[in-house]
């Protein structure tokens, strides 16, 4: 059993491609013997399409999940963490309770959401609720910031409107469908300018649930100085953080590419906000993370071959309260700067090492529980089967406190209860 | 009188006297008179009563942090007879160096305001003010053309000079012998050894906890951590700033360091600093001065490209053209070896009546001058706070750095301390690099000028700067950059060349502080 992997990719970066090389694995095409693949979207939606999709042996693992694009597609995802809501809420789970203003206290992490053109109508109603508010329009399907725009007033998607009054009997093609989103316009700034948290997230099964959070995610700065004005609705460079966006602005730098480490964040918002606020802030985005991955669990083909790992957009407002934006099921593997490349290649590193143990040829029946050894960069952000065999520990990702905390640790008055919702 | 008492005796009044322009003062004297209404004041004890008010109000707790504030910069008592320059600088010769070195960079300055035909300083047309006034936020978008405008002067440039400082009255001798200093400078000043650092910084000893080191994921939190937090918690609300300084030896919390910090250094805001820093910004906005150019120019040189803090691009050129303008710093070259550099009116050369300091605040930045404030911007996010923190630290601290001086903590004794804790600790080493052509002083220079700012990670940085402040001394700078060396040791002994010495010192972003120095100072064999 002590051959070389042989790997396959469609996607040619450096950053994969040398870490195949240094475990020592042989090139091969994909209509060869493969091990392990690492396929673009496109390529994963042939591999388990109807017409042309192939069955994988035991021994083929790739990176990706069947239908990945029920967390990754931010239509999906929408529908999918409101589902979830709906049915926490009918089983009468705590973790579905309500404000006196409808809001959800500890779901409501997704800012409010509508299809287009599908739920014009309902998005109408909800505009004119606050018609000062500034929307963003998202094209479904796309990435890297292209096709996004910000809008203000109804007529500016007027378009939307008039193909749903017309188009009943025409297929509408899922090229273009939008989601139309409010607008968080107050981002927590920092030097004046709006950021965003990319972080990574590994997913090694869906059932059961076992994830790994990468400790090196980064902010996004805009180099433009942030402003909520409506004059500058149409400038990408103060709204978008994408870095495909920033490098092309005038004031891009490339030698830190605009990016902080999470931990810079971190000691920022602990020496002017203090520790508790931060500590907080931080369960609050695991917490989301693992909240948005139960939410797709059951819909999710947990095929045994599979593995992905995400990136997490996630905004965080000035009451310090992380939203979250989008999942990517393929974050970009491109380096901006020369620490960003040392950062992917350690990303690749790490999950490779979780995903294909000791580097050798895969068996996919295998339990999917790596030793602690191997994380690497990683730790675990949530072990279902581990949560739910040990009845007194939680062991979820845990703050530097030591303290076992869910978010919702100092909010829920019974601890027990913390510790069976928090499983 | 004893000595003694008359050496207090003169400090007593020399505080005092500070004290009594201090809007301290002014506040004290109207709570005093308001005090008179209270019903526990009687006129037959109105001393022992007003004192007994202040001490429970707080306001006793506020003047002993105002003396202990100016005690802490207060010069070294002297014969009250010394003139004032003995208060800046005693010995002659370094006097004479410094001023000949002030010399040199205000040629330069002239110079290039003479090539570029820039004036030193012009009023701005209403247009402009009304501009600069908008982007007053975002001024790193500005773009001027800079290309022509130079630093006033480098390090490196610096280092020069002190390598050629000769103190006239001391013969070395030319044969080598056992206590020859092999280093680059050859000035006879007193530094401590490891034995006398050990007990200068006896809180660094193995024994004691440390934030940078006890505080690390795999020790449990109750073994010290949680203590030092609510001890510091304890010292905050006491609001006493030697009780805090002494706190800071052990390392701060992130969380409580801004407060901390403000309390060491007796920085509170009240509205007057406030209205102050505005009156400032009112001044940057209505007249453009030539060094707002060296200030553009470092900022986009240094802080912007810094992975750190090129994102609080914007409150440096808020804080440092509001600093050049401030002439209440002034009043730091009273025992600052240099002197504010002094221009004329055009066309009234040499008219004392018509002379006026140049910058106004008499400092002239030089290459790396901004990331002297750029790690502060970590923790204090309102302009007028940075602002206020960052010209205390100057008057206390970052000014030794950058002149000629005999003072302990004075960038000359830092590197003599520097190069004797090399020789004689890490002999190999030094007679090694040495004969390879690479004095470990160039490489750690600009570590030492710059209080190690733009080369170790930003939490790194501010454990070591809480020290500087626990301390009250700069020493730290000069023990850290011998750590430094003796950690990549073994590394450096197989190196041939200045540029490959250099290249494994060249990325310090990894190193943890506390560790090395604790083991440089307490677990090497002496």
């Amino acid at each position: 059993m002590a051959g070389r992997v042989k790997w396959v990719t469609d996607i040619e970066k450096s950053v994969l491609i040398n870490n195949f090389e240094k475990r020592g694995w042989i090139q091969v095409t994909e209509n060869e013997d493969w091990n392990f693949y690492w396929m673009s979207v496109q390529t994963i939606r042939n591999v388990f399409s109807v017409e042309t999709g192939y069955r994988l042996s035991d021994d083929q693992i790739v990176n990706h999940f069947p239908n990945h694009y029920e967390l990754t597609r931010k239509d999906l995802m929408v529908k999918n963490i409101k589902r979830y809501r709906k049915e926490l809420e009918k089983e009468g789970s705590p973790l579905a309770e309500k404000d006196e203003n409808g809001k959800y206290l500890y779901l409501d992490f997704v800012p409010v959401t509508f299809m287009l053109p599908a739920d014009y109508n309902l998005f109408v109603e909800e505009f004119r609720k606050s018609p000062s508010s500034t929307w963003i329009m998202k094209p479904c399907g796309k990435a890297q910031g292209k096709g996004i725009f910000l809008i203000n007033k109804l007529s500016q998607i007027k378009k939307w409107s008039r193909d749903s009054k017309t188009s009943s009997f025409v297929s509408q093609s899922t090229k273009e469908a939008y989601v139309i989103s409010l607008y968080i316009n107050n981002p927590l700034l920092i030097g004046g300018r709006k950021f965003d948290l990319r972080l990574y997230v590994l997913v090694s099964t869906y059932r059961p649930l076992r994830c790994y959070m990468y400790k090196l995610g980064f902010c996004r700065f805009c180099t433009v100085k942030y402003t909520p004005s409506t004059s500058e609705l149409d400038n990408m460079f103060v709204h978008l953080t994408n870095v495909a966006i920033q490098k092309h602005g005038e004031d891009y730098n490339h030698i830190h590419g605009g990016k902080w480490t999470v931990s810079n964040l971190r000691l920022y918002l602990e020496s002017t906000r203090g520790r508790e606020v931060t500590s907080k802030l931080f369960d609050e985005i695991h917490w989301i993370i693992v909240q948005s991955l139960k939410a797709v669990a059951p819909v999710m083909n947990n095929d045994k071959h599979c593995f992905e790992c995400y990136g997490y957009d996630i905004i965080i407002d000035d009451k310090l309260k992380p939203w979250l934006i989008e999942v990517n099921a393929s974050p970009s593997l491109t380096s901006s700067t020369a620490n960003d490349r040392i950062l992917k290649y350690n990303l690749i590193n790490d999950t490779l090492n979780i995903a294909v143990p000791n580097g050798e040829i895969p068996d996919c029946k295998w339990n999917k529980s790596p030793p602690k050894e191997v994380l690497g960069n990683y730790e675990i952000l949530y072990d279902e089967e581990l949560a739910q065999g040990d009845g007194t520990a939680d062991r979820e990702l845990r703050g530097r406190q030591g303290q076992p905390q869910g978010p919702k640790g100092s909010r829920l008055r019974d601890s027990r209860t913390i510790l069976n919702t928090w499983k | 009188m004893p000595p003694e008492e008359s050496d207090l005796s003169l400090i007593i009044a020399h505080v005092v006297q500070k004290l009594k322009g201090s809007s301290l003062y002014a506040q004290l004297e109207r709570q005093a008179w308001a005090s008179l209404q209270r019903p526990e004041i009687r006129l037959e004890s109105l001393k022992e009563d007003i004192k007994e008010f202040f001490k429970i109000s707080g306001w006793e707790k506020k003047l002993q942090n105002a003396v202990y504030s100016e005690l802490s910069v207060c010069p070294l008592p002297s014969h009250p007879a010394a003139p004032p320059e003995h208060l800046k600088e005693p010995l002659v010769y370094m006097r004479k160096a410094q001023g000949s070195w002030e010399k040199r960079i205000l040629k330069s300055l002239n110079s290039m305001c003479t090539e570029l035909s820039i004036p030193l300083a012009r009023k701005r047309p209403a247009l402009e003010q009304k501009e600069l006034l908008n982007k007053w936020n975002e001024m790193g978008t500005d773009e001027p053309d800079l290309s022509l405008f130079r630093p006033v002067y480098a390090p490196k440039d610096f280092l020069e000079v002190l390598i050629n400082l000769r103190n006239p009255n001391y013969e070395n001798g030319d044969s080598l012998g056992f206590r020859t200093h092999l280093g680059l400078i050859q000035v006879p000043l007193k530094v401590k050894d490891i034995p006398e650092l050990k007990e200068c910084f006896v809180e660094l000893g193995l024994t004691t906890g440390q934030l940078g080191i006890d505080d690390s994921t795999q020790v449990p939190p109750e073994l010290f951590e949680n203590e030092h937090v609510r001890i510091g918690q304890k010292v905050l609300v006491e609001q006493d700033s030697a009780a805090a300084q002494q706190y800071i030896r052990q390392g701060s919390p992130t969380a409580l360091r801004a407060e901390l910090w403000a309390l060491i250094l007796n920085v509170s805001s009240q509205p007057e600093d406030v209205l102050y820093y505005e009156q400032l910004k009112t001044n940057v906005i209505q007249h453009d001065l030539l060094v707002d150019s060296l200030i553009y120019k470092d900022v986009k040189l240094t802080a912007s490209n810094d992975d750190y803090y090129f994102v609080f691009e914007d409150y440096l050129y808020q804080v440092l053209l509001c600093f050049s303008r401030d002439t209440s710093v002034l009043g730091h070259f009273s025992y600052n070896s240099a002197s504010p550099p002094k221009s004329y009116i055009r066309g009234k050369l040499g008219l004392e009546e018509y002379a006026v300091f140049y910058p106004p605040n008499g400092v002239i930045p030089f290459h790396g001058f901004s990331m002297y404030v750029a790690p502060l911007c970590f923790l204090y996010h309102e302009p007028y706070k940075l602002y206020q923190i960052f010209r205390e630290m100057y008057v206390r601290f970052f000014f030794r750095l950058h002149s000629i001086s005999s003072h302990p903590s004075g960038i000359v004794s830092l590197c003599l301390l520097f190069e004797t804790l090399l020789q004689t600790y890490l002999p190999q080493l030094f007679y090694h690099l040495r004969e390879i052509g690479a004095q470990p002083l160039r490489i750690s220079f600009k570590w030492m000028v710059r209080a190690f700012s733009g080369y170790l990670a930003t939490d790194q940085l501010l454990l070591l700067w809480d020290r500087i402040l626990g301390y009250n001394s700069l020493e730290i700078l000069a023990v850290l950059a011998a750590a430094v060396f003796a950690f990549r040791a073994v590394n450096l002994m197989e190196v041939t060349s200045l540029a490959a010495a250099e290249a494994v010192l060249a990325d310090l972003s990894t190193l943890k502080v506390m560790p090395l120095l604790q083991i440089f100072l307490f677990a090497t064999v002496t």
